[in-house]
């Protein structure tokens, strides 16, 4: 039957030729593409200062690199990373790409503020790295006042403003999607019959667009006082530095509840299609995404524990802190319960999908240790900490990340890639996930601070199993470059729906068309009911 | 684009559709309420951009509150109140330029915008004069901030500033606790603060004239009607919400501590 699969003649790809088609597109399928290579590119640039950490850290003494070209890397490592990979990836990606289709759109509301957005994000990354190029910053991806400030030779403020100017790229996302989910669903789509993915997103927008603009105003108060001597967070002045840490965890915190809401919804997809079962406890699954998102925002305090805060107030934000576990522990039961009885399959989405659940509940569990004040004191600025929201930001966004862009390739493309070795990818990436990190747990807790170019000789093994690791995770990122590329133009045509998957954005042809529907969708069912599509098929047969 | 192209050709048939109904919308309905539901996402945004700032202020206000007044007072309530009044009418003629729109009178609607952009005009032109004030007296933050000089004599010289400085910082300033250095300190955050939240502020205003530029044009062209005013209203907003927050920057500001 595969083999009568044809790519359709008319689809978003061949919808208009050269490079203008795509830098003035409105099409938000297209746009998702060029942020699709974009983040790519910062990934594996990220991932390269991540290589000459590990090489520092493969023997005890300082003996690669400087003790201060060693803190720019660990810097350039965090922002890029963090700010122009996890942040925009599974939004701005797959988001972009599919919420539209999901809900029965023709595109997004604000078509021309996607491209902007885009547009901003390039003008953020080109600050970026300029900064990078022209001798690099070292004050950590955090910026604490005063070193940043006052202390620092290097170019914070050109970093800074990159990001300043990435972020509004995060705003307009996550204003478009949340104007696209409230006013553009098709009929019949109502808000409990949207897929989780999208809930997950439209959380994950209701953060950008409510944490974002502090993080801007933090940066431009700390930009006047680098650039224009104004005194603000300079406690030579009177200032206060801890009050920066407010600032910059007011966003930061729930930044990372951006990087890992968007993965949680992809999960949910992938524990539905890949088992073919409706999703155990819908509405608490898509009110723990929100629930999420709030208690993200009342949290940030215990980021600093050790600044000098009040004790009263360290003993409440922990106690707020432990509060997150409870929605995320909904999830991951809920899609455990999804998986009992359910025709469980192996295809590479759903190994990403199982690594993302052990790895999502090491990384959730050890936020409980980190939360705890007394384990805290022990633990601030450890490799412990490091090891933790490697967990959840690599382990779980990222894991999150490939499993969708696994998922949804065929869409995107309209092609498969090969599923031998994208298992074999999948596990490589599991297996050099764990043992790079894994270790930094150990290592953490026997004492090594984060951020030191060396370290006492006994911590050698840990540090080079960790080193080890990292050289396999890198191969499993590699791979997925490869066979992808490859099935672009060999793969075997996927058809519109290869997983028998039930949301909407499968009942339309892969690669879609620019205006995803032939005609207006309308929903009449329930979401995830394979036991409907199942017996239908049943039926046929 | 071949893109635009498909699209002309697909809404040609049937019914006429209004002009400026993209492709994604069914409705003109639908359209205005994507925009509505969008402006106000985005100055939700706003409020936490200046949110921040407002934030900083509170508490150091807390802190340093006989730098704050001392400081506050050293701002011209004329200059200020002024403004205020400008901008208060800048509104209702931005109000007026929006109803304008909305009942088909196009010279109405660019007459009041260009009253609009004019009034902003003149709330910029007094900011010039007071920042002119602030760097004449050494009140902008940095290097050169002379707390003292501006406040034992407005009017003198400059070489009486250095000498006025330090006698200020010799003996117990008025009825304060705080001796010269501390307020030397303690002021220059007020500054800061004054001139990052009406720096910004004054820099959404030359954005809102910009923006009031492009809409003038448009109406001056005749692209908005009773059915599809939408940019003009949205501006409104825009304009309206610059305004809030001037409501709240000069109270702040100026107004720390008048009666004594």
């Amino acid at each position: 039957m595969l083999d009568k699969l044809k790519i359709p003649e008319r689809h978003y790809l061949n919808n208009g030729h050269g490079l203008a088609s795509w830098l003035l597109t409105k099409d938000h399928k297209r746009i998702a593409i060029m942020y699709l290579i974009s983040i790519s590119v910062m990934f594996f640039l990220g991932g390269l200062f991540a290589v000459g950490i590990r090489l520092e850290l493969a023997t005890p003494q300082g003996d690669f690199v400087q003790a201060d070209t060693y803190n720019k890397f660990f810097t350039m490592h965090g922002v890029i990373m963090v700010f122009f990979f996890l942040i925009p990836s599974i939004p701005a990606v797959l988001g972009n790409f599919l919420i539209p289709p999901m809900i029965g759109a023709k595109d997004l509301a604000f078509p021309r503020i996607n491209l902007l957005s885009l547009y901003i994000y390039w003008i953020g990354g080109v600050f970026t790295l300029y900064a990078m190029i022209s001798g690099g910053v070292d004050t950590g991806w955090t910026f604490y006042t005063p070193y940043s400030a006052t202390g620092s030779n290097t170019n914070v403020v050109p970093t800074a403003l990159g990001i300043f100017i990435a972020g509004f790229s995060s705003i307009l996302t996550g204003l478009n999607f949340i104007v696209t989910i409230h006013r553009m669903r098709a009929p019949g789509m109502t808000w409990f019959r949207l897929p989780l993915f999208v809930w997950a997103h439209y959380a994950t927008s209701l953060v950008q667009v409510l944490g974002t603009p502090v993080i801007a105003i933090t940066i431009v108060m700390l930009g006047v006082e680098r650039a224009l001597g104004f005194g603000i967070f300079d406690p030579g002045r009177g200032g206060d530095p801890v009050l920066f840490q407010h600032l910059f965890w007011f966003y930061s915190h729930p930044a990372v509840y951006i990087m890992i809401l968007p993965a949680l919804g992809v999960m949910s997809e992938l524990v539905s299609t890949f088992t073919k079962k409706t999703i155990f406890g819908y509405s608490f699954v898509a009110f723990s995404s929100l629930a999420i998102a709030v208690f993200g925002f009342i949290v940030w305090a215990h980021h600093m524990f050790v600044s000098g805060i009040s004790t009263y107030a360290a003993m409440v934000f922990s106690f707020l802190s432990f509060s997150v576990a409870i929605p995320s522990a909904v999830k991951v039961f809920n899609w455990t319960a999804t998986l009992y009885k359910g025709a469980i399959s192996f295809e590479t989405p759903m190994l990403y999908a199982y690594g993302f659940m052990g790895l999502f509940l090491i990384g959730g569990l050890t936020g409980l240790f980190l939360a705890t004040l007394g384990v805290d004191i022990h633990l601030h600025d450890t490799y412990f900490v490091v090891a933790h929201f490697h967990y959840i930001m690599v382990g779980g966004a990222i894991m999150g990340y490939l499993g969708g862009l696994h998922f949804w390739w065929p869409k995107m493309t309209g092609r498969m890639y090969s599923e031998f070795f994208s298992r074999i990818a999948a596990i490589l990436v599991f297996v050099g996930f764990n043992l790079t990190f894994f270790p930094q747990f150990v290592v953490g807790y026997l004492g090594m601070p984060r951020r030191y170019h060396s370290y006492p000789d006994e911590m050698q093994v840990l540090n080079v199993l960790s080193s080890a690791g990292a050289s396999v995770l890198g191969l499993g990122y590699l791979l997925p470059v490869i066979y992808f590329l490859w099935s672009l133009k060999y793969g075997q045509v996927a058809g519109p729906n290869p997983w028998g998957a039930s949301g909407l954005e499968w009942q339309t042809q892969s690669p879609p068309l620019t205006e995803n529907f032939l005609e207006v969708p309308v929903v009449e069912h329930e979401p995830y009911e394979y036991e409907h599509i199942v017996a239908k098929e049943k039926h046929l047969v | 684009m071949s893109n635009a192209v498909a699209h002309a050709d697909a809404h040609g048939h049937a019914h006429a559709h209004h002009p400026a109904l993209q492709h994604h919308f069914d409705t003109m309905g639908q359209q205005k309420e994507a925009a509505v539901v969008g402006m106000w996402v985005f100055l939700l945004t706003e409020i936490l951009f200046f949110g921040g700032l407002f934030a900083a202020y509170m508490i150091y206000r807390v802190w340093y509150f006989d730098a704050f007044a001392e400081a506050s007072r050293s701002l011209s309530l004329f200059w200020g109140g002024l403004n205020t009044a400008v901008l208060i009418g800048s509104s209702l003629t931005m109000a007026m330029a929006v109803r304008g729109a909305q009942t088909n009178k196009r010279a109405a609607t660019v007459n009041w915008l260009i009253l609009t952009m004019i009034l902003g005009t003149v709330f910029l032109g007094v900011k010039v004069i007071e920042y002119a004030d602030k760097f004449e007296h050494h009140h902008v933050p940095g290097y050169n901030f002379q707390w003292a000089a501006a406040h034992e004599a407005p009017a003198a010289g400059g070489e009486h500033a250095a000498p006025a400085a330090e006698g200020a910082a010799a003996e117990p300033h008025r009825e304060l606790a705080l001796n010269g250095d501390q307020l030397q300190l303690t002021t220059q955050i007020y500054f800061s603060l004054y001139f990052t939240m009406t720096g910004l502020h004054a820099l959404h205003m030359i954005i809102g004239i910009g923006i009031m530029l492009v809409i003038t044009w448009m109406a001056w062209k005749g692209k908005f009607d009773a059915e599809y005013y939408t940019p003009v209203e949205m501006a409104g907003l825009y304009w309206h919400f610059v305004d809030i927050v001037w409501i709240f920057l000069f109270p702040l500001l100026y107004l720390v501590e008048r009666h004594t």
